[in-house]
């Protein structure tokens, strides 16, 4: 069979249009997709962000109280391992100088030096450890939660590079042996993986607020949708001066603290 | 043929070598593993049924795990709503080892005779352990 040089092309140009629309075809025809939803109880948000009120802590809280870390540590299957090294942990207190190193200074108010300031993860609205992130183990939800895909996770440790607030840590051993009590409605990690807090996001999935917040009696968590001009966290923040850990390298945390 | 003996007998030998596992192992096949359903949550079921039908379960079970996984982990999406319309937590830790608390005799037992070894159970807890 004899073809023409011009009639080959078009034929062959037919040909590359008709590959080109199998993929749109497959996505319109997919209906299968309603096969999973989100629970309706579930707890929405365009931007989840909390506020930390340090002064109720501090005045109306029991002396030492670590009701939230307790509680975080205890649904998340946080291990103790009990060496300062390897220690894993998703929310814990640092004194004012390493919270807020900028504002150290040699003449600082009694009242505020060496006070313990719960710290956790910022979910970062532009999260260098996402952006650091090899195999997208980590990467920021529609919602603004910054999550750990565990089942991904290599453990390079770029994120606990990239993390300028020490909010991850990392498996250096099996963890299952230094979880006091296993919850066994939530997983445990295993060596090699890096953890951190996750917003709690798998209580909002089903309509619960995250433990820590639930946990503290004095209501010094508050947490809420920033996005929402109506939301708790909103009217808090306009009402009161807040600062915010490290804002000037730009990682627009989403944590804020009310001293 | 020059020194057929030897090379006779020492052909017999490798041809035996050669073929020892076929016939050490002739009528030794291990049985294929029958996974127990007998667990007290399966017990209580009015309808013995599965999130899916058995025989989808059976051979697409790994698909369907994964895709639950990629759902709740990477979606958010935690309800899955099966072909009859009942709907499910997914959860490979809850919903599934709710009814199946028998780890060993019915996830074990295949994977063994498979020789597939998933690495689920490192970070979710099976229901023994968490006891």
């Amino acid at each position: 069979m004899k073809m023409h040089r011009r009639n080959f092309l078009r034929i062959g140009g037919a040909c590359a249009l008709g590959l080109g629309f199998l993929p749109a075809v497959k996505v319109l025809a997919g209906s299968d997709l309603s096969k999973v939803m989100a629970d309706p109880k579930a707890l929405t948000g365009k931007k989840w962000g909390m506020v930390i009120d340090m002064k109720k802590c501090w005045e109306q809280g029991r002396k030492n109280c670590d009701d939230c870390i307790t509680a975080c540590h205890k649904v998340h299957n946080v291990p103790d391992i009990g060496n300062i090294k390897e220690e894993i942990k998703w929310i814990w207190t640092e004194p004012f100088e390493n919270t807020f190193p900028e504002f150290k200074h040699a003449y600082m108010a009694e009242a505020i030096k060496g006070k313990p300031f719960t710290v956790m993860c910022n979910h970062c609205d532009n999260a260098p450890c996402t952006r650091v992130c090899p195999t997208k183990a980590t990467y920021k939800r529609k919602d603004g939660i910054v999550v750990m895909d565990y089942h991904r996770c290599i453990g390079c440790r770029y994120c606990m590079a990239g993390c300028p607030f020490g909010a991850r840590s990392f498996n250096f051993r099996d963890p299952r042996p230094f979880i006091a009590e296993i919850n066994k409605e939530y997983p445990t990690r295993e060596k090699g993986v890096v953890e951190k807090c996750n917003f709690c996001e798998e209580r909002l999935a089903f309509g619960q607020l995250p433990a820590c917040v639930e946990a503290c009696q004095e209501k010094a968590l508050i947490f809420g949708d920033l996005a929402d001009p109506n939301s708790e966290v909103r009217k808090v923040l306009s009402s009161n001066y807040s600062i915010r850990r490290k804002p000037e390298l730009g990682t627009e945390p989403k944590i804020y603290y009310l001293v | 043929m020059y020194n057929a003996r030897g090379i006779i007998t020492g052909l017999v030998i490798f041809v035996a070598l050669v073929t020892f596992p076929f016939w050490f192992s002739l009528g030794k096949a291990a049985s294929a593993p029958e996974p127990s359903l007998d667990t007290p949550a399966i017990r209580q079921l009015q309808e013995k049924v599965c999130v899916e039908g058995t025989e989808f379960m059976r051979t697409q079970h790994m698909e369907l795990l994964k895709d639950w996984r990629n759902s709740v982990v990477r979606d958010g999406n935690r309800i899955y709503v099966a072909k009859n319309g009942k709907q499910y937590k997914m959860s490979l830790q809850n919903t599934c080892m709710d009814c199946h608390s028998n780890k060993a005799e019915f996830c074990d037992s295949c994977h063994n005779y498979a020789n597939v070894k998933p690495d689920c159970w490192t970070c979710h807890v099976d229901p023994k352990e968490g006891k």
